[in-house]
């Protein structure tokens, strides 16, 4: 009994920290990206303008809901819903923090830790990918369905090469348990023998979060805003939340796998773990300033013809070097 | 008693996405039911402390084979209304033989079942390394060998059909 009622408090908390989280982290893309451009951003409400992610939350609360007249309402209904949920579930077995002793006993920081941890994060966010082509189909609109259509294809030609990316690390540490990878990164991260599988990994999660260079899914000039054109207030905050925690953890998982988890000297592990995560998501701003977007017939080329010959070549090259140091 | 009122709800809820496999009228709906039905086998699996199987019914089922589906049932389907009753009533005798060979084999899966003597238990074989990656991988790669390669061999195949079948006529 004690564990279920841990377990649904170490949900809760986790759960309101990753939605803070996205809140801070829609300020902190506007300033970032203001500052890029020579603007000075949102600076009218609280310091530095920090407050703007509540106004922005009130706003789409008092937002007229609409739903198109020949939508498939239950489907259209229930699209944003799947991509929010499956994006707070995978970060659910995410280690962010060395166990704690409370009342005399060992608490996980993770929510639930498998050992067979990276597959589990592998199959929910392999499910998320429903919640956008159902809201493009639902919402009986062509650019909506075509920008599904794209993140389908986009989401699972480079799904592969993350998966085989991830492989290297699995076989250098021996296991799939993520607590397991961290404790083997204590003398070496693995971004040092795994260079490449890191900058393939590295790429394929900003195309896994439909981020530019990758938003081919939500093109403006020729979709709209591609699946979620017809989707309004709180429903199309759904989506964008569900963007955005699925950015922390593909940035939680990064550091898990290459940059050795919540180790670190003087400064407490959780402290750590956030730092890292933090340099991620300044990375997804950094390439949003930066790169103008692929076109949809070179970002499959890329995915197909490049990354995944590569990512199979990393992988088959750890299995060597893997069997014969044994 | 916590597993047991999980197998209920993953039974129920597998049974009823089976049934909603068949009775919805809507592709997508149909597609949507059978997600419905892979996600509780892979509670199912889970239950009977098979942890690796569950994953990859999840990842490989209901992650990628029927995102596949679903890909081109909305793509065949955009502005296409579906079906009406009249045309499900034109297939009267076909629904009666196909619930008849349901029937058959619904028995025969009992039969079995009973024959084996599984009834009434709800507890996979416990602890070990059983279910795990490592178990897995080892039976794949020696008991099994024959049979995995020749799958490898049949993807292969069908891989290069595809690119055969896709390539532009010149």
């Amino acid at each position: 009994m004690l564990t279920v009622i841990l377990i649904l408090v170490k949900g809760l908390i986790t759960a309101v920290l990753l939605l803070s989280a996205f809140g801070l982290m829609t300020w902190l893309e506007r300033k970032v990206l203001a500052r890029f451009q020579f603007r000075p951003g949102p600076n009218r409400l609280g310091p530095a303008g920090v407050l703007q992610f509540v106004a922005d939350g009130l706003k789409l609360v008092f937002k007229e809901e609409i739903i198109p007249t020949a939508a498939d309402r239950v489907v259209y209904l229930l699209a944003p819903f799947i991509s929010l949920t499956a994006a707070l579930i995978a970060f659910a077995v995410i280690p962010w923090g060395p166990p704690i002793h409370i009342f005399g006993q060992t608490v996980p920081m993770e929510i639930g830790g498998p050992n067979i941890g990276i597959l589990f994060i592998f199959a929910v966010t392999s499910l998320g990918v429903y919640g956008l082509i159902l809201g493009g189909w639902a919402s009986s609109n062509k650019y909506s369905l075509l920008g599904g259509l794209r993140s389908t294809a986009q989401i699972i030609s480079y799904e592969l090469a993350m998966g085989l990316a991830v492989t290297g690390v699995l076989l250098a540490a021996g296991s799939a348990d993520l607590n397991t990878i961290i404790s083997k990164q204590y003398h070496l991260w693995f971004i040092v023998p795994q260079i490449l599988g890191f900058i393939i990994y590295l790429i394929t999660m900003v195309a896994e979060t439909n981020r530019t260079p990758f938003d081919l899914p939500e093109a403006e000039n020729e979709l709209v805003a591609g699946y979620h054109t017809e989707y309004t207030g709180l429903k199309w905050a759904m989506y964008m939340m569900a963007e955005y925690i699925n950015m922390i953890t593909v940035s939680g998982l990064a550091t898990t796998l290459f940059l050795g988890g919540w180790h670190g000297p003087w400064l407490p592990p959780e402290i750590w773990f956030i730092i890292k995560v933090a340099a991620f998501m300044y990375f997804f701003i950094w390439l949003r300033a930066t790169l103008p977007r692929l076109r949809y017939d070179r970002l499959m080329a890329f995915g197909w013809k490049v990354l995944l010959p590569v990512a199979l070549l990393n992988t088959l090259a750890t299995a060597v070097w893997v069997a014969v140091a044994r | 008693m916590l597993s047991s009122v999980v197998f209920w709800i993953a039974a129920v809820l597998a049974v009823s996405g089976a049934l909603g496999v068949v009775t919805t009228r809507n592709p997508v709906h149909t597609a949507l039911s059978l997600v419905l039905t892979m996600l509780s086998l892979g509670v199912l699996f889970l239950l009977l402390h098979a942890e690796f199987l569950a994953v990859v019914e999840v990842l490989v089922y209901a992650g990628a084979v029927m995102v596949l589906f679903l890909f081109v049932v909305t793509l065949l389907m955009a502005g296409v209304k579906p079906p009406k009753e009249e045309h499900h009533l034109r297939l009267a005798y076909q629904t009666l033989i196909a619930g008849l060979f349901g029937l058959i084999l619904f028995v025969l899966v009992l039969h079995s079942v009973v024959g084996a003597g599984w009834v009434g238990t709800l507890a996979g074989p416990q602890g070990g390394s059983f279910g795990s990656i490592a178990s897995f991988g080892t039976a794949l790669f020696t008991r099994y060998l024959l049979p995995f390669e020749l799958t490898a061999v049949v993807l292969l195949v069908a891989v290069i059909g595809v690119v055969v079948l896709g390539r532009e006529q010149e």
